[in-house]
């Protein structure tokens, strides 16, 4: 038994146990809370558990480091769970490949559009130069965009954060958007919200429909690949 | 449930090693998961590859548990956002509204235009 309370404190909050166990418990709360207002949009568990979770940080004056130390094995199934998409995606194969073309249309005029549009209104609103840089691959999935904003030579950790930002703005928007402009297809909203929104949008979309999600899986996924082209391209035209 | 997972692993290291192997640029993921969609299909044909995970639903199980909660795994890299107080400070705002107008006209450009071309082969498929 340690006699002093602060040195188990300095003990535990250095270990990976504490900040797995935050992010886990957190995350279980925001989900339930989310689900006692039946998935409302701005009950968005992402978001709230993100600034509870931050918030204990910086009252706790611990660094982020140590809490990635803990919470990379929650980040490490990123990748695993992109592959798991491959899942729904064979179950709904038919409904997928009789889709293809208005598929890759949508894909294409997307990934312009959120690349495009972001690159202009960050110019416009004057935001510095590696800051719009960082900002370009914000609607790709955040190891994507980390990587992009590396070969920009911009700032990945920025970039996660506007991935992490987009996700949660196109998951509260998604449906309330799509409800104003009346289509009820929801193949097409599904591919829109993986497209602008990455996984944040998909798991949005699996809770609305499951077509939803599959289209929203299949959007990530193909918007991963194309944005990697499409970046560097746009920021050699658009930025000054 | 072990074996599914370690398949899926699988799939993602083989991405991992021939996208880099190969310097693609695609993310290593984004190959395995048209690994195992190649699997799954393989198996409906060939008997040979219905063994363990491909088996009784092994694989369908695993990856549905994975994807059940997909929301949790963006949580690590959003906190990050407390490393970006003194940006968010001084460009906090425009940033946020530059992001919010672009997922706003993205989503839309998106959906109207797979709206648009499913519409027209429809009206093509009719004549």
């Amino acid at each position: 038994m340690t006699d002093n309370p602060f040195s188990l404190w300095v003990y535990l909050s250095q270990s990976p146990l504490l900040w797995l166990t935050v992010t886990l418990l957190v995350y279980a709360s925001t989900d339930a809370v989310s689900l006692a207002t039946r998935r409302h949009p701005l009950a968005n568990p992402v978001l709230h558990a993100m600034w509870i979770i931050g918030a204990f940080l910086l009252l706790t004056g611990t660094s982020y480091t140590t809490y990635f130390a803990g919470a990379q094995f929650v980040h490490f199934l990123l990748g695993p769970a992109t592959v798991a998409l491959a899942v729904p995606l064979y179950e709904n194969r038919r409904r997928v490949v009789s889709s293809i073309v208005p598929m890759l249309v949508a894909l294409v005029a997307g990934s312009v559009t959120a690349v495009v549009s972001v690159v202009l209104l960050a110019e416009l609103a004057g935001l510095p130069r590696d800051v719009v840089l960082s900002l370009a691959p914000k609607s790709v999935t955040a190891g994507v965009a980390m990587g992009i904003a590396e070969s920009l030579h911009a700032d990945p950790s920025l970039a996660a954060v506007a991935v992490i930002l987009t996700g949660i703005m196109g998951a509260i928007i998604v449906t309330p958007l799509m409800n104003r402009t009346g289509i009820t297809d929801y193949r097409a909203r599904g591919f829109a919200a993986g497209l602008a929104a990455h996984g944040i949008g998909t798991a949005r979309a699996f809770q609305v429909d499951e077509i939803a999600g599959v289209f929203s899986g299949i959007a990530m996924s193909l918007n991963a690949l194309v944005t990697s082209f499409l970046v560097p391209l746009a920021v050699t035209l658009l930025v000054r | 449930m072990l074996a599914s997972l370690g398949l899926i692993l699988l799939c993602q290291l083989i991405g991992e090693a021939v996208v880099r192997g190969l310097g693609l640029p695609l993310p290593g993921p984004v190959l395995g998961l048209l690994l195992l969609l190649i699997l799954l299909l393989a198996r409906d044909r060939f008997a040979l590859f219905a063994h363990g995970p491909l088996r009784d639903n092994g694989i369908e199980t695993a990856s549905k548990g994975l994807l059940a909660h997909l929301s949790l795994l963006f949580v690590p890299a959003g906190v990050g956002v407390v490393q970006k107080l003194d940006l968010l400070a001084s460009h906090g705002i425009a940033i946020v509204v530059v992001l919010a107008l672009s997922v706003v006209v993205t989503l839309l450009a998106t959906v109207l235009t797979f709206r648009l071309v499913s519409r027209l082969l429809r009206q093509q498929d009719a004549r």
